[in-house]
């Protein structure tokens, strides 16, 4: 076993570094599926903005299958589909994703999830990433996902994305206090 | 499949008094922990985009040769079971010589130099094996506390093998004397842990007459076993 390397901080100063053309486009325009927008705010416990946090994105094409080497559920992902997004927010704090509407993976008990974006979030102030996940306020599946299942029913609004539009929801981060984000251990 | 949790202590906890911007920014409530599903035992294998060589030497991305002590950074891409990680991207960003990032917000009284952006990215071989060709970092003040200085560094963004393998952290430069006094590095609680971003002067590496090379190696999360064959 070797140790692993330990996470340190993003800083502020990184956009020269990790900001990638059209990295907000999870999907491209030909990828299959009901075409969404995804946007937000990322607050801290003063309910200021963070202008300088990184949000990262990870999700199943709209038939479920991931573009990755490691899923071996299926059979080819979406060739217009990539999966990964990364936004850097802007001076509001905000940030928007283009993408489809993820379909249901195979989830721990081998039921499907409900359709849901991993989310890691990166920033100044943030040491190692905090881990989220993205539901849809408005999908039936919801009530049967299993990992929506084991966070207090309480918190379970933070992960629902809101319907802002006919094809636009609205996903509010807030890294502590009152409506406190739920964060993941994984 | 699954992916062992990080040893305790090796990860800085995000509520870290010492380093002043963490106190508003970390969850107060406990992290929920959730079994590790397709979602997060997958991952983006190539995020995107050509990789041009220039990417992985940022002295030559400009017309002019920067200013500073020119060095070789190599090293592999591992995960904890001591496997090389193949083709996975690395991604760097730095300082110049004199301390200052080629950022707007970046108001440190420090020249920039037009010869260096302080930015590249390289895939790993099958390997695992990465080299950037770059300029030693200069230290800079923050604001943190009174006299507060960043050690040397370099900033370093990994994906690996999936969702749970992502890391980014930052490089320190063996025998630093900042390193006692940065609450960013001493946030890591384990000692040997901390140690592990210190990278290694190596003479194997230092090319004669042109540049001195560090070695650092960087451990990932990987899966707790080999997978089964199908």
């Amino acid at each position: 076993m070797r140790g692993l390397t330990p996470f340190q901080t993003l800083g502020p100063f990184f956009d020269f570094g990790l900001v990638i053309p059209s990295g907000e486009i999870i999907a491209d325009a030909a990828a299959a599926g009901r075409r969404i927008t995804v946007e937000g705010c990322i607050r801290d416990s003063a309910a200021n903005p963070l202008p300088d946090a990184l949000i990262e994105v990870w999700q199943a094409d709209a038939s479920g299958k991931y573009r990755s080497p490691a899923d071996t559920h299926s059979t080819t992902a979406d060739a217009a589909f990539n999966g990964f997004g990364r936004v850097a927010t802007d001076d509001k704090g905000t940030f928007l994703f283009r993408t489809v509407m993820p379909g249901r993976v195979p989830g721990p008990d081998g039921r499907l999830q409900a359709p849901h974006m991993a989310v890691g979030v990166l920033a100044r102030g943030i040491l190692t990433r905090l881990i989220t996940r993205l539901y849809f306020e408005d999908e039936s599946s919801n009530g049967e996902d299993a990992v929506l299942s084991l966070v207090p029913a309480s918190r379970r609004g933070t992960l629902l994305a809101k319907r802002i539009g006919a094809d636009a929801y609205r996903f509010d981060i807030v890294l502590q206090g009152a409506g406190e984000t739920v964060f993941f251990d994984v | 499949m699954i992916y062992r949790k990080p040893p305790e202590g090796t990860h800085p906890p995000n509520d870290s008094p010492g380093y002043k911007s963490t106190a508003l920014r970390h969850p107060k409530e406990p992290l929920v922990v959730i079994p590790q599903t397709l979602t997060e035992l997958t991952g983006p294998a190539f995020p995107y985009g050509r990789i041009e060589t220039s990417d992985s030497d940022l002295t030559r991305q400009h017309e002019g040769e920067p200013q500073g002590e020119r060095i070789i950074v190599q090293g592999r891409i591992l995960d904890d079971g001591g496997r090389p990680i193949p083709k996975t991207l690395v991604e760097i960003w730095q300082a110049n010589a004199a301390g200052r990032y080629t950022h707007r917000v970046d108001q440190h009284e420090a020249p920039l130099d037009p010869n260096f952006s302080g930015a590249g990215r390289t895939l790993t071989d099958a390997e695992g094996r990465y080299t950037f060709t770059t300029i030693r970092p200069g230290a800079y003040p923050w604001r943190n506390h009174d006299n507060a200085w960043r050690p040397a560094h370099i900033h370093f963004s990994l994906f690996g093998t999936s969702f749970l393998s992502r890391l980014i952290t930052q490089m320190y430069f063996p025998g630093d004397p900042l390193m006692p006094f940065d609450p960013i590095f001493n946030s890591i609680p384990d000692e040997k842990a901390r140690q592990r971003l210190i990278a290694g002067f190596d003479l194997q590496v230092t090319k004669p007459e042109w540049a001195l090379g560090f070695t650092f190696d960087i451990v990932l999360r990987g899966p707790d076993a080999t997978p089964m064959e199908k």
